[in-house]
């Protein structure tokens, strides 16, 4: 091995734990340590959704809808006419309400955009200089990765309150904005991660090319590192879109009127009959798989797009 | 009763402060508490349980010879990773629930299979699928060279499983197998939504009862918060302690 390989190797044990040149275990080995370590990192699985996916989910609703047609007694509404009927009440709510499918899509859209700015700013603190503010925005991170979201999401509902009077003007807060409060705590906390991992993963070469140059560390951090940092963060950033909206429905049990709580209601409007329960809960599944797929794709082929490109 | 040698204290603290931990001083809620963290104990470790047994058979009906059985596992892996969980928890409790067999219990019906048994089931279908994955590429990592030089030396086909590909594959599994346990143990709150009396139903009626929410919510934390750092304490130190030098 000559002199670079050692360093690179060197850098590599640091980064991902040690290496060997006699390796024991076919290249999968290595692959799923790498898969464990990002994972570990980002706080979440990826998503991996390819095209025959969708044939898997779509099944499933072909067979609930067959099994339902096949138990339909005369008189009652078969499956297709009764998800027809209540298609619309499950994606937007009553009219102008923009409820059901709709509310979870506006509650994962705000909570995204308030947890990544709060996840950023916790991210930067947690490389910064002052070790008061490293270990303070440390511990929190931490706290916020590692509660159940239905704990967050709890807390917020009940002891948020219903409403915040700022002397000159009330601004009511209903259950769903309280709902994107719950939510973003958890994103914050892992987009934070996600910041210091990527901040943390560029070669200390950058930083010190910068420092040569007479940089200061504000400059170099805006104008050298960020700027490289925010092609890696992208992908994650996208997955945990993705995660987050699938996590929505966990709002329902507390009366968020999405698309769960429609479901149950729409169910419970056509009397609760067995056979269409399967249909409607699958029809559920399909609607959040037609949401999340064509994202959790782009996310992939922009993880391709970056890979080596730093 | 445990209670009484610190019920005084608490009840003093309740009486000074406002702050009500009634499971310190009441022998009721304390009974109560301690039966919902048995409840959340006992669930977290079936679903990771049944999730192990459900990846060692996904990861070994993978390997087998029929294509249909391979496509009908995969199928049922990216099923499971690419929805979302609380909606799959909902879909075993009332759909398959209906479709179980319940016996009268005095009135009304019971399915054989209750809420908990449910959670169990969907949480272990759950993690089960992303075990599966792990479990095979574990596998797929030991090189037939291995196993062919341990038959060399006399192992009969179970012994070579058993002292080389196991201890192999399990440690190139461990961390993503880590990974998916913490994730497993913060899921299981969505037990929640199908009324499995665990910590945070438990928690949920006793601030109904005590007015006591946001006392609660910190036990509730401490409770959850510390349970993951046990979790990812022990296996960090499993992990290391498995590590062979020299080796991946």
């Amino acid at each position: 091995m000559d002199k670079t390989e050692v360093m690179l190797n060197r850098a590599k044990s640091r980064a991902h734990g040690p290496m060997t040149d006699l390796p024991v275990l076919l290249p999968v080995a290595e692959r799923v340590r790498r898969a464990a370590l990002i994972e570990r990192r980002e706080g979440t699985y990826r998503l991996n959704m390819q095209p025959r996916h969708a044939v898997c989910v779509v099944a499933l609703l072909a067979v609930a809808v067959g099994s339902a047609q096949a138990a339909t007694t005369a008189g009652l509404i078969g499956p297709l006419e009764a998800m027809w009927k209540w298609m619309g009440f499950i994606l937007v709510g009553p009219e102008g309400a923009f409820t059901g499918f709709s509310l979870n899509l506006i509650i994962s859209f705000f909570a995204m955009v308030i947890g990544t700015i709060a996840g950023a700013a916790l991210g930067l603190m947690q490389i910064s200089l002052l070790l008061p503010v490293r270990r303070g925005s440390w511990i929190v991170t931490q706290f916020f990765r590692n509660s159940p979201w239905l704990v967050l999401l709890f807390t917020i509902m009940l002891l948020f309150p219903f409403e915040i009077d700022l002397g000159f003007v009330v601004i009511p807060v209903p259950d769903w904005m309280k709902a994107v409060i719950g939510f973003s705590l958890p994103i914050m906390a892992n987009i934070s991660e996600v910041v210091r991992g990527a901040v943390q993963s560029l070669p200390t070469g950058q930083w010190e090319s910068a420092e040569s140059l007479a940089f200061t560390r504000r400059q170099t951090m805006w104008m050298i590192i960020l700027p490289q940092c925010i092609k890696r963060m992208i992908p994650p950033w996208i997955n945990w879109y993705c995660i987050l909206t699938m996590a929505t429905p966990i709002c329902s049990i507390m009366g968020v009127e999405e698309s769960v709580s429609y479901t149950a209601q729409a169910l419970n409007a056509e009397g609760d009959r067995p056979e269409l329960i399967p249909v409607f809960y699958a029809f559920l599944l399909v609607i959040f798989f037609i949401y999340t797929y064509p994202i959790a794709r782009w996310s992939i082929q922009l993880e391709k797009k970056f890979a080596f490109k730093t | 009763m445990a209670v009484e040698l610190y019920a005084d204290f608490f009840r003093e603290i309740y009486d000074s402060t406002g702050w009500n931990f009634p499971f310190l001083y009441e022998q009721y809620e304390y009974d109560r508490f301690l039966e919902g963290m048995w409840v959340s104990l006992k669930l977290i470790v079936a679903s990771l349980a049944f999730s192990l047994v459900v990846g060692i058979i996904g990861a070994w009906a993978q390997g087998a010879e029929s294509k249909f059985v391979r496509y009908l596992i995969a199928g049922y892996i990216q099923f499971f990773r690419n929805t979302p969980p609380f909606v799959q928890i909902l879909f075993f409790y009332f759909v398959l629930g209906n479709l179980v067999p319940s016996y009268d219990a005095g009135g009304y019906q019971v399915g054989y299979i209750d809420s908990f048994g449910w959670a169990v089931i969907s949480l272990g279908f759950f993690a089960g699928a992303f075990n599966t994955e792990i479990f095979r590429s574990g596998i797929e990592a030991v090189p037939e060279s291995t196993v062919e030089a341990a038959e060399a030396l006399g192992y009969t086909r179970f012994q070579s499983y058993l002292h080389v590909v196991f201890p192999l594959a399990f440690r190139v599994c461990l961390p993503a197998l880590n990974n998916n346990l913490v994730n497993l143990l913060k899921t299981t709150t969505l037990a929640y939504g199908i009324a499995v009396p665990e910590m945070m139903y438990t928690a949920n009626q006793m601030w109904s009862d005590n007015v006591n929410v946001p006392e609660m919510m910190i036990v509730l934390f401490i409770f959850y918060v510390g349970l993951v750092a046990i979790l990812v304490y022990g296996m960090h130190k499993w992990e290391q302690n498995l590590k062979i030098p020299g080796y991946g």
